[in-house]
Formats: structure tokens, C-alpha cells, sequence
């Protein structure tokens, strides 16, 4: 069985744990860091602001490109490192949510973290990009929280019942 | 580009040679001021002031999104209004992104910080922006006066700023999960960059007291960092001349040409019916949003060349007002006006894959709340000062 293992920053180390804790011994286990285009088209589009400066070499988005793909390969490497087990590492880049969902084809299990408002149970616990992955995952999913889950008090009471 | 369009402006009579060379005097010390602040801010990165930002934003953050967050106003603001928006486009994005990553937390609340910044922190003085470069020229007020007229509205702005990214980045701020390096090693303080600005500061302050151009401050503070730099072979006299952008100041000249033009053949009249009279704060907040609107549409540049023939005579208060807008107003549309926007389609620039609808949402958030905290500022500094 292959597990894909999607990794972002800041939430990873719940997903990491939950395949020590979920996963078979004999699993073929893959940690994925997908890199959207979107942080640096912030920066392209702020240097293409500053009318009349030319030098394409100036422009930052390039710049936090390169630094994009250092930074993936050392949260990858953290990660491999917190597994303790032999694993694979796969970086990609384009669409973060469309990534994941090809990344996971064909696999037996894809395991992620919540990325929304965890300050209460509930649909905003995901944001866009998790929702995407788990409407459309073509296998399995474990769904995880970061951090231990809020209280089941924080459901709002159902409405009230009218005969 | 814009070149060739002022020598065709001129050539067909669109501009008559006088008012050209007028226009080309007029923008002469501007743009000369405008490279002294471009040589500063490349040397300050040649001495280490970037990578040095980095390192304290790091430590002082360690590893908490929204410590980070106010580390980034704080530098990006800073460093904006002292060594112009360039600086923190160019140099310091690249250094926010890299410590965030570095750091376990997630970049783009503060990359966002420092494109937002890089326009809403440019209010304070005069070699902030362009923009202001051009309005402290046609304004008659003195480098002090603007500095303590801008300073309310500058905090203001940044503080709506503020208000709204901790909101709408919330979630991207909760995060965190240190990727288990340490912070890297502390790089050593840049103490003759940070002495060269601060005395490059007070020497604006105390030149505007005797009445000299604050210009030759800046030219002066340059060649100190570049000087050095010259020196100690950090450095040929070829970087010197690149690091002032040459090709840049000649589009300035020649966009200021071709502004004029068009403004000479009709603009003027056009526009001069829809700004409004007056330094009542509805008058400043009618110019404001005008000013905003317009760089929007043609970026803020041309924009603020336009305005300020029509907002000069109604005094400094209505040349601030414009300037509020078109500094803040660009955090709108994504690449700062719909022109380039167009025009990056037109020549296939636009492989660059953002999430325009939450880059607008932020705008829409951003920008009308840090404009109008910003020109009710401004208001209140007209009244006391």
C-alpha cells in the first residue's frame, strides 16, 4: 500500500505523526510538498507596480522561486527526519490542491491536516484547498487536526424544533 | 517606450519645445534626488542591511507567524519610508519570504505585508515614493512640514493595515511548526549603512532649515555608501551608475513629457470639473479617492503627474490628499493599475499564476479602511499644525 503524505507549513507534524500512529509497517510511505505559484505572483505583481523599472533580473518573484524550492526540500527533510522510517520524498509545484488530488492517484491512503478556523468543530475547520483534496481524493483520506481538537461544545445547538 | 513617445510628442507639436524643456527642468532635481535614494538603498544591501533585517525579524519572531507579522510592518514601514518602496520590493520581499520559510511559517501574509507596505508606508517623506518626490516639488512645503503633516496619516494607515491582515490572514497565522533549524547565524550589525541613513535623515531636517535643496543630503549620503563601497572594491564605478537606474530616470523625464502633453490637449479641463475645491474633509476625501481611482486605472504615476497641476493651487493640504491616494490606492489591483495589467496580457507576461479574487479581496478590505483612517489623519494634522 502507498501513502501520500501532504505536507504544509506549519501544520505538518500532525500529519507526520499520524502515520506513525495509522499507518501499516510494510506501507510504501511518500511526504509530498506541494509549492503554489501564488506567493511569488504577490511579488511579480508588485515589481510589475513599479512603472519603468525594466531589469527583469531585479524582479523579487524570481527570487522567492528559487527560495521556495530550498525551503520545501528542508520541511521534507524535517518531516523524513520526525518519521524515523525509510520513506520517499516528492516535491511539486503548480495548482496546490489539483496537485494533490494527481499526487494521490492510485494510492491506498492520503493524509492531511485541516487548514481552516480550528478553534471549533465543524465544515470551517477545512479551507479551500484541504476541501478540494478531500471532495475529490481518489482514495481513502485520514483527516487530521494540527492540534488536539476542540471540545464537542463548540458545535452550535441544533435549531430549534418546529412541529 | 516611453522615450520614443515624448520625442513623437514633440515632434508633432502635441508639446511645444518650451514647455517640454520646462517640464524636463522642473522634473531635473527630482530625478536626480530619486537616484540618490536608489544608490543609498543598493548600497545599504551591498553592506548587509537586507540579510541583517532577516536575522532580527528571526530571532525576535522565533517561530511565531504573528510576532513575525508585526516584525515585518515594523522593518517594511521603516524601510520604506526611508529608502523608498523600491527597497522593500526589491530587496527586502526576498528576505521576508526566505526568514518565514527558514522560520516554519507560512510566507504569504508576509510577502502580502511587503507588497501592501511597500505602497501604504510610503506616505512619510518625501524620498518614500516617487510619487511624493514629484508632489514635494510642485508643493512648496518643506521636508519637516511634509514629514509632520504625513506622520499621522502614515500611522494611521499602517495601523488599519494591520487590523485588517490579522484578520484576514487569521488562519495562515495560526500555524506553526518550527522545521527544527536554528534561526542561522546572526550576521554582524551593518553600523555604517545604519549611521549613513540616520545621518542622511537629520541632514533633510537640518538642510530644510537653512533652506537647501534636501537633494544634495541625499546625494551626499550616497556617495558615503558608495564611496565606500568604491573603496573597498565591494564595488566598480559601473555598479554606482547601474545601482541609479539610469534607463529609469530617462523614462521618468520622458513620461513626465508625454503627461504633460496629453494634459496640455485637454485633460486638464476635462478633469478640472471633477476635483474638488476645497480643503473641508470632504473635499480631501473626494480628491483622495479620485487620486486612488485614477492609479488604478493608469498607474500611479501618471497619475499623480496629472493630478498635481490641478490640486497645486488649492494648496498643500489637496497635493497631500492626492498623494494619499495614489500611494495607497495601487493595493488594489494587482500589479498596481488595470493599464499594466492589460498590458501584461497584451505582451504574454502572464504565466504568473495569483489568486486574483483574494488578492482583490484583501484590496477591497486594505484599502478603502487605510485611505479613509489616512485622509481623516491628514485632516486633523492640517488643523493642529
Amino acid at each position: 500500500m502507498r501513502v501520500i503524505v501532504w505536507l504544509v507549513e506549519g501544520t505538518w507534524p500532525a500529519c507526520v505523526d499520524a502515520v506513525r500512529a495509522h499507518a501499516p509497517d510494510d506501507a510504501e510511505v511518500v511526504l509530498l510538498h506541494v509549492s503554489g505559484p501564488d506567493v511569488p505572483a504577490v511579488a511579480h505583481g508588485a515589481f510589475a507596480g513599479l512603472l519603468g523599472r525594466g531589469h527583469r533580473e531585479a524582479d523579487p518573484g524570481d527570487r522567492l522561486e528559487a527560495l521556495g524550492g530550498t525551503s520545501a526540500a528542508s520541511l521534507l527533510a524535517a518531516a523524513a527526519e520526525r518519521l524515523g522510517r525509510p520513506c520517499a520524498r516528492e516535491e511539486r509545484s503548480g495548482r496546490v490542491e489539483r496537485e494533490v488530488v494527481a499526487a494521490a492517484e492510485g494510492a491506498g491512503l492520503l493524509v492531511l491536516a485541516r487548514d481552516g478556523d480550528r478553534s471549533r468543530l465543524g465544515p470551517r475547520s477545512l479551507g479551500p484547498a484541504v476541501r478540494f483534496a478531500v471532495d475529490h481524493a481518489p482514495c481513502p483520506v485520514l483527516l487530521v487536526w494540527p492540534e488536539p481538537a476542540p471540545d464537542l461544545r463548540t458545535i452550535p445547538p441544533p435549531p430549534p424544533h418546529h412541529p | 517606450m516611453a522615450v520614443p513617445a515624448a520625442a513623437l510628442a514633440v515632434a508633432t507639436g502635441a508639446i511645444s519645445l518650451d514647455h517640454a524643456r520646462a517640464e524636463a527642468e522642473r522634473l531635473g532635481p527630482v530625478v536626480g534626488f530619486l537616484a540618490a535614494v536608489l544608490v543609498l538603498a543598493h548600497f545599504c544591501d551591498v553592506e548587509g542591511l537586507f540579510q541583517a533585517c532577516g536575522a532580527w525579524m528571526a530571532r525576535w519572531a522565533a517561530g511565531r507567524p504573528v510576532r513575525l507579522l508585526t516584525a515585518v510592518f515594523a522593518l517594511a514601514s521603516a524601510i520604506t519610508a526611508v529608502l523608498s518602496l523600491d527597497a522593500t520590493i526589491v530587496l527586502l520581499t526576498p528576505v521576508v519570504f526566505a526568514t518565514a520559510a527558514r522560520t516554519g511559517v507560512r510566507p504569504k501574509p508576509h510577502v502580502y505585508a511587503c507588497t501592501h507596505l511597500s505602497n501604504t508606508a510610503s506616505l512619510l517623506l518625501p524620498v518614500s515614493n516617487l510619487t511624493n518626490l514629484l508632489a514635494f516639488a510642485a508643493s512648496g512645503l518643506s521636508f519637516t512640514r511634509f514629514a509632520a503633516l504625513m506622520a499621522l496619516p502614515w500611522l494611521a494607515a499602517i495601523g488599519a493595515e494591520y487590523l485588517v491582515f490579522r484578520r484576514f490572514f487569521a488562519r495562515d497565522l495560526t500555524a506553526a511548526a518550527p522545521v527544527g533549524r536554528d534561526t542561522g547565524e546572526v550576521p554582524a550589525l551593518p553600523l555604517f549603512a545604519l549611521v549613513t541613513v540616520g545621518c542622511t535623515l537629520a541632514g533633510f531636517v537640518v538642510a530644510s532649515a537653512f533652506g537647501v535643496e534636501p537633494a544634495w543630503v541625499a546625494a551626499a549620503g550616497a556617495l558615503v555608501l558608495a564611496g565606500r563601497a568604491l573603496v573597498r572594491r565591494q564595488a566598480g564605478p559601473l555598479d554606482v551608475v547601474r545601482s541609479a537606474a539610469p534607463a529609469f530616470l530617462a523614462f521618468v523625464l520622458a513620461l513626465g513629457v508625454v503627461v504633460r502633453a496629453v494634459v496640455d490637449n485637454g485633460l486638464a479641463e476635462a478633469l478640472g470639473h471633477v476635483v474638488p475645491d476645497g480643503t473641508g474633509l470632504p473635499a480631501l476625501l473626494g480628491i483622495a479617492a479620485l487620486a486612488a481611482l485614477l492609479a488604478n486605472l493608469i498607474n500611479n504615476l501618471p497619475a499623480v503627474l496629472v493630478l498635481l497641476p490641478l490640486a497645486v493651487p488649492a494648496g498643500p493640504g489637496a497635493v497631500l490628499a492626492v498623494l494619499l491616494g495614489v500611494n495607497i490606492g495601487p493595493n488594489l489591483t494587482y500589479a498596481g493599475s488595470l493599464a499594466t495589467l492589460l498590458w501584461r496580457r497584451i505582451v504574454h507576461q502572464h504565466e504568473h499564476d495569483v489568486d486574483l479574487g483574494e488578492f482583490t479581496r484583501l484590496g477591497l478590505l486594505a484599502v478603502p479602511s487605510s485611505l479613509a483612517v489616512a485622509v481623516v489623519a491628514l485632516w486633523g494634522s492640517l488643523q493642529i499644525l
